[in-house]
């Protein structure tokens, strides 16, 4: 019995990557996640620009987590020329992450996951099957880029973010009004949760060192310390004892891994990291999908991405809340105190833990440049889970056992335009 | 065309952050109804059905490697029309930064002694490559102006895009010129069409969308001299996403 399964470009994901298995007589002799994308070499691109071009660049690492890339790097120039963020801006900070956390979960749990288990090849089909679900995937989408649009601009390379705050406000009006589709939207959240407690996960269960940031009064998303499952604590200065790159032949990203031969970041391994954080709603939901941590089925990485969809939407509420209580002002951007400076910048972006490590000159131009992408430290442990779910699924026959392949690459939500574009050894 | 008389489209990406084609999903998301005139034959990033015959090629993402043109080149055998999808594209976009630096240098940068694993050339618009019949500009793209250039397309007329600069859109808009704030901009000398967004959110133009045709190039670096802006500011604002563009020009002058 001798099975190839080569999967060149597969779809449904973000960027280029294609799956190579191949079983030789019942035994796995070829595993691989390529990992085709074309470099990009943002590192590099960074070099000898002003600090403050640094978030505008690095948005466009990747269109789908543009917000958490732009975050990410403010705050690496922000630690790195000693800004201080007004309470204001935090909380914008924080509104405007909720939306992509809640933009980017929507799309790949309903657009890109969903088809799978409803055995169509995309959401279109869809329209006329499901069309109540497509419905409202769209509205709860839309709501998502809506709030990331009040806060910055746009969701896809926020404009009004800057070094220091911001350069455009919200006004209460636009405020108010997220305020009541986002409390009307608890209804989608039930039926998002309600159908995706009835999908039949795929049995498949390998732990691994799940590593997330963690904050001591909050369900962390910005700043904060990298922990682990298997009980590391550093602060983000430290972050290359836990990210220890290598590169490998067969991909233009780069692999990571700690502790164990390879660790995982993202919606699962903050919900293992962090649960007892998640808003209570949110904790409620996790409980219809079955979920307490530790959970080490992969696959449920997608249902860990619902139960942040409910949290997100609750905390945004939440942060509404309290900016119409204070009163939104327009205020300049807080002030650089300091030149040159070296700062590291973290976010846990929809797809995981997010590194950005940058050395600024005298002149405020950058001098150096490190990102650490979050599905560059996935692939490694993808590989990882490809070694176990072979064995358990090479009875059937081809085509499905192509699906189930899929079907786990899909479960990372992988970023792949991100995790090539940025990756430095120095 | 297809056996129910729509139109088929594909959209491809090449060097990008696939920004745009998720902005073409949000537009369809505004206008569904686009879905019953024409049919998708291949979306990578949102569906697995692929097909190979297409009239309406959109192509995200500049070209970064040689390796890449021989598919660029099939797209453009097979589309009656193809038209590049935003900055990258178009211009070359943000990727062409690394043309600021020499290659090699840019290569161990970033993959240290195993460089040579991966290939990689300079930067370059997919127009650079193949005949490209019209460009969507921006970084990302406008929405509402993906809608306007398709139903031109499926009209058989010109996409309108517009060649005046982004100042016009930004006074029609009440905008408070970003000069009077003491801020630089680029919008003198930048096409118009995204209705000025950037300044409209306190952010300066970044020329995203690339130049007018005719710009005023010596007038607007005098301006930004007179704002205060060193030679190297002046060199680093004109290249962030038209870095393709300055080195042409300057090779023309040689």
């Amino acid at each position: 019995m001798s099975k190839r399964i080569d999967v060149h470009h597969v779809t449904r994901v973000e960027g280029h990557g294609n799956i190579v298995v191949e079983v030789e007589n019942g035994n796995l002799t070829t595993c691989r996640f390529e990992v085709v994308e074309t470099p990009r070499f943002f590192e590099a691109m960074l070099l000898g620009r002003p600090y403050h071009e640094a978030s505008h660049i690095t948005s466009r690492i990747c269109g789908i987590c543009a917000t958490g890339h732009a975050t990410a790097s403010l705050r690496a120039t922000e630690k790195a020329l000693g800004v201080t963020l007004s309470e204001q801006s935090w909380l914008l900070r924080k509104l405007t992450f909720h939306g992509e956390i809640l933009d980017s979960h929507i799309l790949h749990v309903y657009m890109l996951v969903a088809p799978d288990f409803l055995g169509v090849g995309s959401v279109i089909p869809l329209v006329n099957t499901h069309p109540e679900v497509v419905l409202r995937a769209l509205r709860m989408k839309k709501l998502a880029g809506d709030i990331c649009a009040a806060v910055t601009g746009r969701h896809t390379h926020p404009i009004a973010m800057t070094v220091g705050g911001f350069t455009h406000f919200p006004t209460t009006a636009e405020l108010e009004s997220l305020h009541k589709r986002l409390v009307e939207s608890r209804k989608d959240l039930d039926a998002t949760v309600e159908l995706f407690s009835k999908l039949s996960w795929p049995e498949f269960e390998r732990d691994t060192e799940y590593v997330s940031l963690s904050k001591p009064d909050e369900y962390a998303y910005i700043d904060g310390d990298i922990v682990t499952t298997d009980g590391v604590r550093v602060p983000p200065e430290r972050y290359k004892e836990v990210t220890n790159e290598f590169l490998v032949p067969h991909s233009t990203a780069k692999f990571t891994r700690n502790k164990r031969e390879s660790l995982m970041v993202g919606a699962l391994a903050r919900f293992n990291n962090n649960y007892d954080q998640l808003h209570p709603k949110a904790k409620e939901a996790a409980t219809a999908l079955g979920m307490k941590p530790k959970v080490t089925n992969t696959f449920l990485n997608s249902a860990a991405q619902v139960v942040e969809i409910v949290h997100s939407t609750e905390d945004a509420i939440l942060i509404i809340e309290k900016l119409l209580e204070r009163g939104i002002q327009a205020e300049e951007p807080a002030p650089v105190t300091r030149m040159p400076g070296e700062g590291v910048g973290v976010a846990d972006v929809p797809r995981g833990l997010l590194i950005h490590h940058y050395q600024i000159g005298e002149d405020g131009r950058i001098t150096g440049a490190n990102c650490i992408i979050p599905t560059n430290q996935n692939i490694n442990n993808l590989e990882h889970d490809m070694r176990v779910l072979v064995p358990q699924v090479m009875h059937k026959d081809q085509e499905a056992m192509r699906l189930d392949l899929e079907m786990l690459v899909r479960a990372y939500d992988p970023c792949i335009s991100c995790s090539v574009h940025v990756l430095t050894i120095k | 065309m297809s056996s129910n008389g729509k139109p088929k489209i594909a959209f491809f990406d090449f060097t990008s952050c696939e920004g745009c084609q998720l902005t073409v999903v949000d537009s369809l998301q505004d206008h569904p109804e686009l879905l019953n005139v024409v049919e998708i034959v291949q979306f990578r990033e949102a569906m697995t059905e692929k097909g190979e015959d297409y009239q309406i090629a959109f192509v995200e993402g500049s070209c970064t490697r040689a390796s890449d043109e021989p598919r660029l080149k099939k797209i453009r055998e097979q589309a009656a029309i193809v038209v590049a999808l935003g900055a990258c594209a178009h211009l070359g976009g943000v990727n062409a930064l690394k043309a600021l630096h020499p290659l090699d240098e840019v290569r161990k940068y970033v993959y240290g002694d195993k460089a040579d694993w991966y290939e990689t050339y300079d930067t370059r618009p997919i127009s650079a490559v193949i005949d490209v019949d019209y460009a969507i500009p921006g970084c990302p793209i406008d929405r509402n102006e993906f809608i306007a250039v398709v139903k031109a397309l499926l009209l058989g007329k010109k996409p309108p895009i517009p060649d005046y600069p982004l100042c016009v859109e930004c006074k029609l808009k009440g905008n408070v010129c970003l000069y009077t704030k003491g801020e630089v901009c680029l919008g003198p000398v930048t096409r118009a069409g995204c209705g000025a967004i950037c300044p409209s959110y306190g952010a300066s133009c970044e020329a995203c969308r690339g130049f007018i045709t005719n710009p005023n190039d010596n007038s607007m670096r005098e301006v930004l001299a007179e704002a205060g802006l060193t030679v190297e500011d002046i060199t680093s604002i004109y290249t962030m996403f038209t870095t393709y563009q300055v080195r042409e020009k300057l090779q023309q002058k040689g």
